[in-house]
């Protein structure tokens, strides 16, 4: 029955499939409209500066080189701090941690998250109830004082605020997911896999994961802005890096003292977190919008929804 | 206007009446558009037919509704005349204007029902929504008129529009339960259509007691101060009705009104709206996809095809004698519930506004296509007095060939049963608490096809659920190949398993969007047997070869195909095991009428060739005559009738089944088809 | 079948067993509501005074001497099992008795009580202006949808959204406070049981910045919730009976509108809860949060401990709340199919 020419057929089928990364797809789509390009150009800039910030820094950011709230000069373009550090480089050294920081908690939150939701939603039953209770209580807890909890009492580690911040990821992501799940689970292709018997491991992760790319690609953005909202205002609370090291938040709370005398001791750090929540923002419904279509209702609610919820914590 | 259709602008006609004297293509100019709009009013703008034929237009016009049989009612008293109706779509990026509808014209007279029959995509619910004039989102109207009583609709102040609705002019939505407002009360509903009724409060009380008496549901405690989810699907439908005639509307337009609705209530809703209209003298609009219920209630039928009347005429002479090669088609994969027949549905589908073929519309999937037909829109030819016209050059030969039913019996009454290969004895099923399925016992003889037949709640489903260990909560004894069969899926055997496969209802649901065809098919084999790469490759493409699908489709995903081919490819899924019994549950309901016989068709074909069992589970009782050898009939989770196809079918015993039959809309509506 | 009732009428008595669906959701949620509180109370007790170095090393930091360290253990009771710990903290809780903070000495009743009250008072008036713009500028965007008042809204929303408080505080500060116009006072300062009221000048900044972070939200479901809803079969049907272009949207779509908004809009409140820890530290507005921050630097265990209980029962609350609203907007859920 299968001439050479179906086999044939049936390899560039195999390069079809490779072709067909949902993940990849939908990022080019994203970065194709005109918001996924502004937001990827804006949060691309930010994540630059930051990255290599440190290396173009022209004076060590805890080095005391001129007078505190010092103007603007052509040596200090932004001036001097509340100690008469140098503020361009204590911008350009105060960004890295806080990226870095805020991916390993998104990490650890959407993983987690995803984890459970489609265990909750697959496996139903006790495990559903138990899971979502769990989350239920960690909900309890808003997303910065749940935080706060953890550094009183170990201090203000950085591991710590990682651990705390992926945790109260945990909860949304995992509601998220199950909704998400729950429904491809209804599908008829789930239940054709089931009744061929197979295990239960494959059929998640041939059937149902595979569907949940795009959900779990919204997500992903939309943790990463939480994460950096909440690591940089306990940064700026004082609970993130101590000083004297350089970080945005901190410098905010520093330097607002002097807001009248220096005002870019504020305003740099200021701007440049508002460009990267904006630019996350932009780009993350860009991919919402790229990967669920384009004005259906479900993205906006969906990202609404979640992004309230998370905000919530 | 294309130069293509200002051409073939003689070809306009007013529907229900054949607007020219002569078949040919040639002798276009002397057509007439629309007759009555012409003849009421001064031409409005818009693409009006070439303004040189007017004069002459109306004289033939009043002519031809004369000859046109279509009531006595003279030209000037239709009470809708669409007349040259187009409707577009909106440009959007990367695509051009393209029509949803165009050359449409019909009228309807008071007191008559046209019928407007056309599968999905046909732009069918445009059509409707259209006669109120409004148009869905990133749709316009393009241009034409829509008169009603004389009255151009198209061209009228919003105001006035917002007034004619509801007032003079009614819809009744296909989905009521989507339809009706979910947060406000039925009495709300109801009165606010009739607070521009005329009268005072006390006149618009009365009417609404009248009115839920005319619908039927006045008998109901307390429903004005229910919400819609309150109530079943049959009163919700009565409550649009109710909604409808209301003012007592000058038209009606029913959009599907009946789908989703079980044989009975389907009934009893289409005695109420044929008595409504009849008595009120209302014109009516029915749409459906399904003929059999346009031909219970239509005096005349409009078959619609990519957005164009394919064919017009009285009910009973396009069921009779159809024109078009698509009616025709049609026609003939509608299953009959007198006679065994075999149901053979059109090839290929339906093409998307944007998309489709040069010349006639139809053509790619015709017949009788001709070079000719590539060549420019075909005009609308007229092939009876009673004003019947298709769209098609070969009209006249198409009319001229013989009934496009009945090509035989399509099974032989089998004579001995074999073994039986599933054996149920007793089996109750539990959802929760309560007992959905009660002793059910049935067999399934090796090699037949078993049709379960029940409306929605009988349990059907989940007999078909527990059969094959998705729905493990029940008890009994069912014997597969002469072993038992264990509860879930869990505890069955691999070879088990296997023999038995399930292709389940709603193809958009079955097939996983991120997995190819080839994928997708490959999967069971993977489970279940142990072949080199290319021995699975082959049986893939034999499956595929089996379900009458090309092989190139081991590279396409599920959202590149249509339903049919999606249906076709679950149906591989299922054949690549080689099993011995497939259960199909519902496996047609969500595929149009034409790809369901094509489907059947499949199957019986594939039911003989592999000597497969089937468990056929269907709602649609003639289908069962066009595929089964024996039949189960369920109500309330119990069988109440099992037997062969030919006797229950042909002498029920059991009172449900009678009713059932009573019920089904037939395909013929007057003598015999 | 279907049709059952209409040609039986004898059949279907109203209601064959009444059904409370307030009551009953009331219960179920004030029951998880407590086992919450329970689980979270524990939680926070473990957090605080089991783990690892305990409490009281925590609390004295550097300056633990083993004498010091005794007698702090002895203060919070930390030399008993952990369950009797516990117990005696919940019931003394409970009784009133928030114990006294370990930094001033003071009883973290005369510490927090006032607070309450600001906090409330900020929270409140940011909540319901910010949900009177976003509701109404969701409904104006949806009923013009894709005009430039709409792409415009929609742009505004996006940039605003998840935007740090302590940046858009910082943004207003820097705009009507300290650079460009001398409007009101960079800092919401207040003694210690003055009313809120007594100065508005003082909460305006406050407030504003909660509500430039909340609107948005509301804002992007009200406007998705309405387009769904404008776009739904029953306003089409709405449409086609003739109804006016006002009562299309204020009777045929608000109603089913509003009841997704309302789990925004509740949501939007439990943010106000997280929101108000870091506005309250910017303009130094002595409220709660104010007192959580201060507590957190000084390991204020007590105080921390009552903080975050105060703000999960809030939590609870404002869960039952939101509830009881929607299941009053959503007839399918409280009217039970006959």
């Amino acid at each position: 029955m299968a001439s050479t020419a179906a086999l044939e057929v049936l390899k560039s089928a195999g390069r079809a499939r490779a072709r067909r990364r949902e993940w990849a797809a939908v990022l080019s789509r994203t970065i194709r409209t005109p918001r996924g390009a502004i937001g990827l150009a804006i949060v691309g800039l930010v994540v630059l500066i930051a990255a290599i910030g440190p290396a173009l820094a022209r004076y060590s950011s805890t080095q005391f080189v001129t007078a505190p709230f010092a103007n603007p000069s052509l040596k200090f373009p932004l001036g001097g701090d509340i100690l008469g550090r140098d503020v361009l480089s204590r911008t350009l050294d105060g960004g890295w941690e806080l990226l870095l920081m805020a991916a390993a908690a998104t990490l650890i939150g959407v993983v987690g998250g995803a984890i459970c939701g489609v265990c909750a939603a697959y496996f139903g039953g006790i495990w559903d109830t138990v899971i979502m209770r769990i989350v239920d209580i960690v909900l309890a807890f808003p997303q910065l004082v749940f935080a706060l909890l953890l550094v009183s009492v170990l201090g203000p580690k950085i591991w710590l605020i990682i651990l705390a911040v992926g945790i109260s990821h945990l909860p949304q992501v995992a509601r998220v997911t199950r909704a998400a799940a729950l429904d491809v689970c209804e599908r008829d292709f789930v239940r054709a896999a089931q009744i061929l018997g197979l295990p239960a491991r494959q059929v998640v992760r041939k059937e149902v994961l595979p569907n949940l790319t795009s959900v779990l690609m919204v997500e992903l953005g939309l943790r990463l802005t939480y994460s950096i909202l909440v690591i940089a205002g306990l940064s700026f609370l004082g609970f993130g890096l101590q000083p004297p090291a350089a970080s945005w938040g901190l410098m905010i709370n520093e330097n607002r003292i002097g807001l009248v005398a220096n005002p870019w001791g504020v305003l740099a750090p200021t701007l440049l977190i508002a460009a990267l929540t904006i630019g996350m923002n932009t780009l993350t419904d860009a991919v919402a919008r790229a990967s669920l279509g384009v004005g259906r209702r479900a993205d906006d609610a969906l990202l609404t929804g979640i992004s309230a919820v998370g905000a919530a914590q | 206007m294309t130069g293509d259709d200002a051409v073939n602008s003689g070809a306009q006609t007013s529907g229900s009446e054949a607007a020219t004297d002569t078949e040919e293509v040639g002798a276009a100019t002397e057509a007439i558009p629309a007759p009555r709009a012409a003849a009421d009013e001064t031409p409005a703008a818009g693409p009006e037919p070439a303004a040189g034929d007017a004069p002459a237009d109306t004289d033939a016009s009043a002519g031809n509704a004369a000859a046109a049989g279509n009531g006595s009612a003279a030209a000037g008293q239709a009470r809708l005349t669409v007349n040259e109706l187009q409707v577009l779509r909106i440009p959007a990026r990367g695509r051009g204007t393209v029509d949803v509808l165009d050359e449409v014209s019909f009228y309807v007279q008071p007191g008559e029902v046209l019928g407007l029959v056309g599968e999905s995509g046909s732009g069918k619910t445009t059509m409707a929504l259209a006669l109120l004039g409004h148009v869905r989102r990133g749709l316009v109207i393009g241009g034409g008129r829509i008169s009603i009583d004389g009255r151009d609709i198209l061209r009228m102040p919003r105001r006035e529009l917002q007034r004619l609705r509801g007032r003079q002019v009614a819809y009744v939505p296909q989905d009521p339960s989507s339809a009706l407002n979910p947060t406000l009360k039925i009495g709300t509903q109801l009165r606010e259509v009739l607070a521009s009724y005329e009268g005072d409060q006390k006149a618009r009380d009365e009417r609404l007691t009248e009115m839920l008496a005319e619908v039927g549901l006045s008998t109901i405690p307390g429903i004005l101060n229910k919400y819609p989810h309150q109530l079943s699907g049959g009163q919700q439908q009565r409550v649009g009705l109710a909604m409808a005639f209301a003012c007592r509307p000058k038209l009606i337009v029913l959009d599907e009104p009946t789908t989703g609705l079980d044989v009975t209530t389907q009934r009893r809703v289409l005695e109420t709206i044929r008595d409504l209209c009849k008595t009120y003298r209302v014109a009516a609009v029915y749409i459906s996809h399904d003929l059999a219920v346009v031909a219970e209630i239509a005096d005349h039928v409009a078959v619609m095809y990519a957005g164009r009347l394919a064919e017009i005429g009285p009910a009973r002479e396009v069921f009779e004698t159809p024109a078009h090669p698509y009616s025709r088609g049609l026609l003939r994969s509608v299953p009959s519930l007198d006679r065994s027949r075999v149901l053979t549905g059109l090839a290929g589908h339906p093409p998307r506004p944007g998309n489709r073929p040069s010349g006639c519309f139809f053509q790619p999937r015709c017949e009788f296509a001709l070079p000719a037909c590539e060549q420019g829109q075909p005009p609308l030819v007229r092939v009876s007095d009673s004003g019947h016209a298709a769209r098609c050059i070969r009209a006249v030969e198409v009319v001229g060939l013989s009934q496009p039913t009945g090509s035989g019996a399509a099974r032989p009454d089998s004579a001995e049963a074999e073994a039986a290969l599933l054996d149920v004895r007793d089996l109750s099923a539990t959802y929760g608490n309560a007992t959905v399925l009660h002793d059910l016992t049935l067999s399934v003889p090796g090699q037949q096809c078993v049709a379960v037949v029940g409306m929605s709640g009988s349990g059907k489903t989940t007999l078909a659920r527990c059969l094959v260990g998705l729905h493990p909560n029940w008890s009994g004894q069912v014997s597969f190949a002469g072993k038992p069969l264990s509860r879930g899926v869990r505890r069955r055997s691999n070879d088990q398993l296997r023999r038995i496969q399930y292709v389940s209802q709603n193809p958009y649901l079955s097939l996983n969007p991120r997995r190819t065809v080839g994928q997708i098919i490959e999967q069971p084999l993977a489970h279940f047997e142990k072949l080199s790469a290319r021995e699975r490759q082959e049986r893939v493409v034999d499956a595929l070869t089996a379900a009458a699908l090309r092989e190139s489709f081991v590279d396409l995903y599920p959202d590149q195909l249509s339903g049919g081919e999606r249906q076709r490819v679950a149906i591989a899924r299922a054949l690549v095991v080689q099993p011995d019994l497939m259960v199909c549950d519902e496996i047609t309901s969500a595929l149009d009428v034409s790809v369901q016989a094509a489907i059947v068709e499949l199957l019986r074909g594939l039911q003989a060739e592999r000597g497969l069992s089937l468990i056929f589970i269907t709602h649609n009782l003639p289908l069962v005559r066009s595929i089964a050898d024996h039949v189960v009939v369920m109500n309330g989770g119990r069988i109440c009738e099992a037997g062969t196809v030919t006797q229950v079918l042909e002498d029920p015993q059991d009172a449900y089944t009678q009713q059932l039959l009573a019920d089904v809309p037939k395909m013929t509506p007057v003598g015999e088809g | 079948m279907a049709e059952v009732t209409v040609t039986a009428p004898v059949a279907s008595p109203e209601r064959p067993r009444k059904a409370h669906p307030f009551r009953d959701v009331l219960v179920r949620r004030l029951g998880f509501g407590l086992l919450t509180l329970i689980i979270v109370s524990i939680l926070v007790f473990a957090a605080t005074q089991i783990l690892p170095g305990n409490a009281a090393s925590a609390v004295l930091q550097n300056t633990a001497t083993p004498a010091r360290l005794h007698a702090l253990e002895l203060q919070m009771h930390l030399n008993r099992p952990a369950v009797a710990q516990y117990w005696s903290w919940l019931t003394n809780l409970l009784q009133g008795k928030l114990g006294t903070s370990l930094v001033s000495g003071a009883s973290v009743t005369s510490l927090i009580g006032g607070r309450i009250v600001n906090t409330a008072v900020l929270m409140l008036l940011s909540g319901v202006i910010g949900t009177v713009i976003g509701v109404g500028l969701g409904m104006l965007a949806a009923a013009r949808r894709d005009s430039w008042l709409d792409h415009g809204l929609s742009v505004i929303a996006l940039a605003v959204t998840a935007l740090p408080e302590f940046v858009v505080a910082m943004g207003l500060v820097v705009f009507f406070a300290a650079l460009i116009w001398h409007l009101f006072p960079a800092v919401s300062v207040f003694p210690p049981g003055a009313s809120p009221w007594s100065s508005p000048s003082l909460l305006v900044l406050p407030v504003a910045t909660l509500v430039i972070v909340i609107v948005p939200y509301t804002f992007r479901m009200m406007r998705a919730a309405m387009v769904d809803a404008l776009e739904s079969d029953y306003v089409e049907m709405a449409r086609l009976k003739g109804m006016s272009r006002w009562r299309v949207l204020a009777v045929h779509a608000l109603p089913n509108a509003i009841a997704p908004t309302i789990q925004v809009i509740g949501l939007n409140f439990l943010y106000l809860a997280g929101g108000v820890v870091v506005v309250e530290y910017v303009f130094n507005y002595p409220g709660l949060g104010q007192a959580l921050v201060n507590a957190v630097s000084d390991r204020d265990i007590p105080t921390i401990q009552f903080i975050v209980l105060l703000l999960a029962a809030f939590y609870v609350a404002v869960n039952i709340v939101t509830d009881l609203i929607s299941l009053a907007a959503t007839p399918r859920r409280r009217l039970p199919r006959s």
